[in-house]
């Protein structure tokens, strides 16, 4: 810190902080929007029955939901661990 | 054919019922028939900031449920002719407004008034819900502030998945932002949201920006709309904001810091 700087009553400025924080907060959650809500219970369920076969974690199960124009589309990728 | 316009924000205390009374008194000084309705059942406050609470007699549930007439319950304004109030149920449950209800009193007021502005409750609970779903125009409040913003882009997402309008697949509520409480001395040092900093994030044009202003309190003391006080940077913003709802292409206002002439700081006026 410089001599100067004592002098200085200068706040940062919070606002620029605040914009960037709800920037990223908008676009996650306008990012779950639209999709149904049953998708982390469905995921728990696929991961739950693999699991009785192969021993796999959580992340190894994704699901992803898209919406185009008319259509809405499923989609499962479940990387089985090497043997 | 009337224009239903919901004033609605997510999060309370924003400023919806101010908005709510001095947008349709502002609608009806202007020579519109308006009907201004109260969504926030069990906790009623548009009768008090249009001072009058003292002559509910009926409210929009005992209409609702048959047990009054829309004449009945609908209280004539106290400072502008063409301007009625229908109050909230202070007794029952939100769960009264029932659709089909809601709907057959909005379709009543369509056959008389030009306007319905609907006074949302706060939250995204079914009052609110109801508030919001025959809007043919959204009013969303917003202060400059991190979760009143957040708040707003989600009611934002419900009136474009929940609405009438979205289930039928009818053109798309009209959204309008109305930003509340704004002080520009805090957005000139770095304090508070600017203007563009919300409109960037929430991307709806801009109806008015209301300056954060004593003349709110002291108008919600006397159960005058802030908008008959003409004389008041937030009356004026006001008076702007329906110009613009109306489709007048008005200079938004007070975005700059005032600066207070000589008179005035030395004598101390309080405007």
């Amino acid at each position: 810190m410089s001599f100067w700087d004592y002098f200085r009553t200068t706040k940062p400025a919070t606002a620029a902080l605040a914009k960037e924080r709800l920037q990223i907060i908008v676009a996650h959650e306008r990012a779950q929007r639209g999709k149904p809500d049953y998708l982390p219970q469905l995921q728990q369920e696929i991961l739950d029955v693999i699991s009785k076969y192969v021993e796999i974690d959580r992340q190894d199960v994704q699901v992803q939901f898209d919406r185009n124009d008319d259509c809405a589309v499923l989609e499962l990728n479940i990387t089985l661990p090497e043997e | 054919m009337s224009k239903i316009i919901v004033i609605t924000s997510g999060k309370g205390g924003v400023g919806k019922t101010t908005t709510s009374a001095s947008i349709a008194s502002g609608l009806a000084k202007r020579g519109y028939k308006t009907a201004v309705i109260d969504f926030d059942v069990g906790l009623r406050n548009l009768d008090l900031i249009m001072n009058c609470e003292r002559r509910v007699v009926y409210d929009f549930v005992n209409v609702i449920n048959g047990e009054a007439t829309l004449n009945q319950a609908l209280i004539k304004d106290k400072y502008t002719d063409c301007l009625h109030i229908l109050p909230a149920s202070q007794t029952r449950d939100k769960d009264a407004l029932t659709k089909e209800g809601v709907g057959k009193v909005l379709d009543e007021l369509s056959e008389t008034f030009d306007f319905i502005v609907c006074d949302s409750p706060a939250g995204i609970e079914h009052g609110a819900l109801m508030s919001l779903y025959f809007a043919d125009e959204a009013i969303v409040v917003t202060n400059p502030e991190v979760s009143s913003v957040r708040d707003s882009d989600r009611i934002l997402g419900i009136l474009q998945s929940k609405s009438k309008r979205a289930e039928t697949g009818d053109e798309p509520v009209k959204e309008h932002l109305l930003l509340s409480r704004y002080n520009p001395i805090r957005v000139q040092n770095g304090e508070m949201l600017s203007v563009e900093d919300v409109k960037d994030i929430l991307a709806v044009p801009l109806l008015g920006v209301i300056p954060e202003s004593q003349s709110v309190l002291t108008a919600s003391n006397q159960g005058v709309p802030v908008i008959h006080q003409e004389e008041s940077d937030a009356g004026q913003a006001y008076s702007d904001a329906v110009a613009r709802l109306l489709g007048e292409d008005l200079e938004h206002r007070f975005l700059e810091i005032q600066k207070k002439g000589f008179f005035h700081r030395m004598f101390g006026g309080k405007a």
